[in-house]
């Protein structure tokens, strides 16, 4: 039996609605019923999820749009407590950053690599051992050395995955941010991904794409209205899906077409 | 459901991960060189910017209140100069405090990292444009026959101490107060204007009329300053004035510290 890697075991999640964000003056006129609301609105993003992703697992995640699917990635990452239920991780996690963040502009793409491995929880040492081979992952050539906001969005995508690629990554997070970078860049990701496959790379991949999913996870969770509505085999939870939304699926259209 | 009974220690564990010290501070280099670089992308330039901020404000001031006003204080350079250059370790790292988490949304929002690092990064920096400057202070107070003494070899470090764990502590707790309250960064402005003002650093301490000087020590910047400037024009601390930085630093780190820790947790919920 393979070993668990990530336990949710009924897990809530709810936010206070933080009215008073509008600032002090706000907060301080209206304080008693401030207060009062900031203990009785809550948004509840997530209810009584139960699931858990084993070794080596490739786990989807889909749901409508404010599902709770990012509340998900946010608590596995380490970022979010839940209100209720417990949540064990038991290995190092790497979120693939949203285009750009953990980047900056105006240092080069040498020092963005040392940036971004470092927040990773990676060390100086064990990032310069791995930069050669990131850099020609990334096929940036002479762009490494300029600095970043010479770069073309696809150009920038594609160092953030060439990074967390290659910093032995024990959990990959990926919050819809594949599908830039040109076709060819793709096909390079998706193998890079079907080598996790055999090493052992966790991954856990939160997107819209129904066409990633199928061809990418080997099991899918379907949350919906902040529960979980399924969990299982991709082809599956997807045509549910599917109808659910009110969108006819064409599963051979999803199979020709790679992501 | 006993859901109230949610502890915290048992809702999140996260067994295989390896932040070690080394991590944390090589994060903490890479952030530093990062802040360096981005600012000053030619090195010899950098250094001319650093210095060229706190003293174009000293001239300024010495045009307005020397030449202008004819103030009659002797040597108003070099005071003007022992009071601002601390003074701008002080205030950047305090005005720029507000923004440190919320200019970093991105990453916090996503990755578990150590974030009082940031502030950290943001201390330490301002702290190394401050050393750099001494040289240059130096030129100056030598000019006016005030030659540095050895006091300053146990005196520099204590004060850069006092001062680092000053600025850290008040900066952390309005990076994460600002999270919260987002005008927060506009009180701080207004708030850090007057301090400047009602602090030594225009005009020297025998200055202020003996019966408001005796509550001068309820600006917490006032005692820092002060002694700044003791040390840089007489080479000496007064114990007094000493203690009070002392003691408002640890009060501060104290204060931004619990602040921080009873926030931190939050801060992803929140942008």
């Amino acid at each position: 039996m393979r070993e668990p890697v990530i336990t949710f075991y009924d897990v809530s999640k709810s936010y206070p609605l933080y009215r008073h964000i509008r600032g002090i003056k706000n907060f301080v006129f209206n304080m008693p019923k401030h207060l009062k609301t900031m203990q009785n609105e809550q948004y509840e993003a997530l209810r009584n999820i139960t699931f858990e992703v084993y070794e080596g697992e490739k786990f989807g995640v889909i749901g409508n749009n404010g599902a709770g699917k990012s509340t998900t990635l946010g608590l596995i990452a380490g970022v979010l407590k839940p209100n209720r239920g417990r949540v064990i991780v038991r290995r190092r996690v790497s979120p693939l950053l949203a285009l750009g963040a953990g980047f900056h502009p105006e240092l080069s793409g040498r020092d963005n690599i040392m940036l971004n491995g470092v927040l990773m929880g990676l060390t100086r040492r064990e990032i310069r051992q791995k930069e050669e081979e990131i850099i020609e992952f990334s096929e940036l050539g002479e762009f490494i050395n300029h600095p970043l906001r010479m770069y073309s969005t696809g150009m920038v995508a594609r160092l953030g995955f060439s990074v967390v690629a290659h910093l032995d990554p024990e959990i990959l997070l990926i919050d819809e941010v594949l599908g830039v970078g040109d076709i060819r860049f793709q096909k390079k990701c998706l193998d890079k991904m079907t080598t996790f496959k055999d090493s052992g790379v966790t991954m856990v991949l939160v997107t819209h794409s129904v066409a990633s999913v199928m061809n990418l996870c080997d099991r899918v969770m379907w949350i919906d209205n902040h529960e979980i509505r399924m969990i299982g085999d991709p082809t599956e939870v997807v045509t549910y899906y599917s109808k659910a939304a009110g969108v006819p699926l064409d599963l051979s259209a999803v199979n020709k077409a790679k992501l | 459901m006993n859901g109230r009974i949610a502890k915290n220690w048992n809702r999140v564990r996260t067994l295989g991960y390896h932040r070690d010290w080394e991590n944390y501070r090589d994060l903490l280099i890479v952030l530093v060189q990062k802040e360096l670089k981005v600012r000053y992308g030619n090195k010899a330039l950098g250094y001319v910017w650093s210095i060229a901020n706190p003293l174009a404000s000293a001239l300024v001031y010495f045009i307005a209140f020397q030449i202008l006003m004819r103030v009659n204080i002797p040597g108003y350079p070099v005071i003007l100069l022992s009071g601002i250059f601390p003074w701008q370790w002080f205030g950047n790292v305090v005005g720029a405090s507000p923004n440190v988490f919320v200019g970093n949304s991105s990453i916090i929002k996503k990755v578990n990292f150590p974030r009082n690092i940031v502030l950290l990064c943001t201390a330490l920096n301002h702290m190394i444009h401050f050393v750099v400057s001494v040289p240059v202070l130096m030129i100056f107070l030598i000019a006016f026959n005030h030659v540095p003494t050895l006091t300053w070899l146990w005196g520099l470090p204590l004060m850069m101490a006092i001062h680092f764990l000053m600025v850290y502590g008040i900066g952390l707790a309005l990076a994460s107060i600002n999270l919260f309250f987002r005008d927060l960064e506009r009180l701080t402005g207004i708030i850090l204007n007057f301090t400047f003002f009602l602090t030594p650093i225009l005009y020297p301490l025998e200055q202020i009329p003996p019966h408001i000087r005796k509550f001068i020590w309820l600006n917490p910047a006032a005692p820092l300053i002060v002694s700044w400037r003791e040390l840089f024009l007489y080479g000496s601390l007064q114990p007094m004035y000493l203690l009070y930085s002392l003691l408002y630093a640890i009060a501060f780190f104290a204060i931004g510290q619990f602040i921080y820790r009873k926030l931190s947790w939050k801060f992803a919920e929140l942008i």
